[in-house]
């Protein structure tokens, strides 16, 4: 695994016993104790992840938040200082480049955080995109590192680190603070479906903020309960639910796209699609015998083909085999009987309400 | 970390093993494999009377993560299937050399490529991270 990438919580996963595997080209933490046991410490109590992996992008200067209007989905007039939102990076004929949030850390000056496998992609895309705006953009992803606090009890353990403004951040808030004299950036954030926070520092604070994090209770957790925590909520993963051919519309991320904002990358072609698709995300339930997974065929129950499962697993909250699959929109209604090719056998499933769980985010 | 790869079995490269005995043989997976596989959460097995060639798949073992092809390191016929385990999937994780065994079959003759204990332990160091 020599030419993998690796965190500079690297030594902090080993030390703990994780299990490693490659993901996006890193060396990340899948595992420590398992994905079961992991998944429920952040429904019930509390989880921390090392997703120092993810790009961090800075855009500074008078025409950032021109630049964010014309290359994002998102309405980033709307978002204060101190604010964060969720948008799209969107090609012209609709497909989508990545999902990412962005921060509005300070006048002019924005956070945009973006996934690990498309962090090159998306430096190219913004590249390109960045003239005639009078900003500058910077790549950090190597010298910034991000820690998930994830679950009901993420709010209690921040306290003891950073005090009252644990409490006082807002849904989507995002701050600086002081923790054993470096600064953090924390912002109450996270991709499980849970309450919880995203908490930036530099590479060198990493350690000592991943130690007293694990002091104070909460449970280390790998990418494998992190993607049964994001599936159960169906938040989308790149890669998976979006891609450079599956439109907004179609993942059901339509609330993402603000059209009203005047017209972006994208919104054109956009403007037309918002009325008319031909597939869209549905959740199932598998009623047969098996457990659906990714890039499995979904038929209808004449045994013609109707998509492909985008992610399926036994889910851990609700102990059936679930999954999310992208179909024709004729098979989108609830109740709806379709098949999942498990194995070279048809398997009945059942088109069940989206999403499987619902987040319980602090409002 | 090191795994157990009982002398008195053989092995595949993708991780079953087998107990030979007579005519008949009991089919399970490695020490390893449950291990890389985290808590199995689902065993889909073959039915009594089922035939298999030699390195076909006969049924899967899946975590949350994910789904592993099972493949028979000897042809034969199913004359017995777990089904302890299809209830109690830990078994596979727990005692997978024992109470997690998956199949017995009667041997019709053809055998895969298999590792006695050395090699597969061996096998096992030049894969694992």
């Amino acid at each position: 695994m020599t030419s993998l990438k690796r965190t500079v919580l690297h030594a902090e996963h080993l030390a703990l016993g994780a299990r490693m595997v490659e993901f996006g080209g890193w060396e990340m933490p899948v595992q420590y104790t398992g994905i079961i046991d992991e998944h429920r410490a952040v429904r019930e109590r509390a989880g921390i992840f090392d997703v120092s992996h993810m790009g961090e992008f800075w855009v500074n200067g008078p025409g950032a938040l021109a630049f964010l209007q014309h290359v994002t989905t998102a309405d980033v007039a709307q978002l204060a200082v101190g604010q964060a939102g969720y948008g799209l990076l969107c090609r012209p004929d609709g497909g989508v480049v990545d999902d990412l949030f962005i921060y509005h850390i300070d006048h002019h000056t924005y956070l945009l955080v973006v996934n690990a496998s498309n962090i090159d992609k998306d430096w190219q895309w913004l590249s390109a995109h960045a003239h005639p705006f009078e900003m500058i953009l910077t790549n950090q992803s190597d010298t910034t590192a991000l820690i998930a606090l994830q679950g009901p009890d993420a709010e209690r353990i921040l306290q003891t680190l950073v005090g009252d403004i644990a409490q006082t951040l807002p849904f989507h808030g995002v701050t600086s603070v002081r923790h054993a004299n470096h600064d953090l950036i924390v912002a109450r954030t996270g991709y499980t479906g849970e309450d919880g926070f995203e908490l930036f520092c530099d590479n060198d604070h990493a350690a000592p903020l991943w130690r007293a994090l694990l002091a104070t209770g909460a449970t280390a957790c790998g990418l494998g309960a992190r993607d049964s925590l994001r599936f159960e909520p169906c938040l989308a993963l790149y890669g998976h639910e979006l891609s450079d051919t599956i439109n907004p519309y179609e993942a059901r991320l339509g609330w993402a796209v603000k059209l009203d904002k005047g017209p972006f990358v994208g919104s054109e072609r956009l403007s037309h699609l918002k009325s008319d698709y031909t597939r869209r995300l549905v959740a199932f339930e598998v009623t047969g015998k098996g457990i659906a997974r990714g890039d499995y065929v979904v038929t209808d129950q004449a045994g013609e083909r109707i998509g492909h499962v985008t992610t399926g697993m036994p889910s851990p909250t609700l102990g059936k085999a679930l999954g999310i699959a992208l179909v024709e929109r004729a098979f989108t209604k609830e109740g709806t009987v379709i098949q999942v090719i498990i194995r070279d056998k048809p398997v009945t499933a059942v088109v069940v309400k989206y999403p499987f769980y619902q987040s319980r985010y602090k409002k | 970390m090191s795994f157990k790869t009982p002398s008195n079995l053989k092995y595949l490269d993708s991780h079953e093993w087998i107990l030979i005995e007579g005519d008949t043989a009991t089919i399970g997976i490695t020490d390893y494999a449950q291990d890389s596989l985290g808590d199995v959460v689902y065993v889909d097995l073959p039915a009594v009377g089922d035939r298999f060639a030699a390195g076909t798949t006969f049924g899967a073992v899946e975590s949350v993560k994910a789904s592993s092809d099972l493949y028979v390191p000897a042809g034969g016929t199913v004359i017995a299937v777990n089904e302890q385990v299809t209830e109690q999937t830990e078994l596979v994780n727990t005692d997978p050399y024992g109470n997690g065994w998956l199949i017995k079959i009667s041997l019709s003759g053809d055998q895969g490529d298999l590792l006695d204990a050395a090699a597969y332990a061996a096998f096992v160091d030049s894969i694992k991270h």
